[in-house]
């Protein structure tokens, strides 16, 4: 699994595979049920931008071995859609653009460990997010 | 996927039973809008027990059927939110707001039960 499993995602029926697929991933990573369900969950919410603002992307899961025997999963939900124009105030809670409840970004940062977002106007949204096994 | 609707009395039950897609949920939503109508029930319950995860689509489709099912005069549990689910749903800053949420389906009946009683 270190090549990383990689999903295409163009529909709603994507981010519902994305997210099992993910949460079976991290269960077989060790991960605990109520870690794998946060992870599914920020899947769930990444994998849903992509098909809403971007309409295709991919999510990619790669596991990775930190040091002292640190195990973590690496979820990386990139997209060529229109990109974020303001990153910072995408990361603010209860921002939207779409004037729902937004995209959800603040709340994927607390699921997860690490979070990292790379953003152009024009070119695409790259969303990576870690979460390592306590 | 879809989610079966049973009617008992005054009461629609909808089981999910699956992972369910966003186009699912808004399914779900007309569908028991217009049962409600259709069959004049007090009460809706929405049993989420098999829900792997409530994301924030799921929670707004959520609230959006309690609130048009409040307009037709009928109220609206939410039963079964597992625990790992109800921690990721915090943790994104989801709530339900102010849909009524019970344990499993005997106590939503039994919150329904007692509204209805309440109110006549």
């Amino acid at each position: 699994m270190s090549e990383g499993t990689q999903i295409l995602v163009t529909s709603d029926r994507d981010v519902v595979t994305a997210r099992q697929q993910g949460r079976a991933l991290a269960l077989q990573a060790g991960f605990s049920d109520s870690e794998a369900t946060l992870i599914a969950t920020a899947i769930s919410e990444l994998a849903r931008n992509i098909v809403s603002y971007a309409r295709q992307g991919t999510v990619t899961f790669k596991s990775l071995n930190g040091h002292k025997g640190a195990v973590g999963l690496k979820i990386v939900a990139a997209d060529s859609g229109p990109g974020i124009a303001d990153v910072s105030q995408a990361l603010r809670d209860g921002f939207s653009s779409s004037g729902g409840l937004g995209l959800g970004l603040p709340g994927v940062k607390r699921l997860m460990d690490e979070f990292d977002i790379a953003s152009r106007v024009g070119s695409g949204t790259t969303v990576t997010v870690t979460k390592w096994r306590t | 996927m879809q989610v079966p609707i049973l009617k008992q009395g005054h009461v629609l039950i909808a089981t999910i039973q699956a992972a369910l897609s966003d186009a699912d949920l808004l399914e779900l939503r007309s569908a028991l809008v217009h049962q409600v109508v259709r069959y004049r029930s007090e009460g809706v319950i929405v049993d989420v027990t098999a829900m792997d995860v409530m994301d924030s689509f799921a929670s707004r489709t959520l609230l959006e059927i309690s609130h048009m099912i409040r307009l037709r005069g009928a109220d609206t549990v939410i039963v079964g939110i597992q625990p790992d689910v109800a921690f990721a749903m915090v943790q994104l800053g989801l709530t339900l707001e102010d849909i009524p949420t019970a344990l499993d389906l005997e106590e939503g009946l039994a919150y329904l039960q007692h509204r209805s009683k309440t109110i006549n």
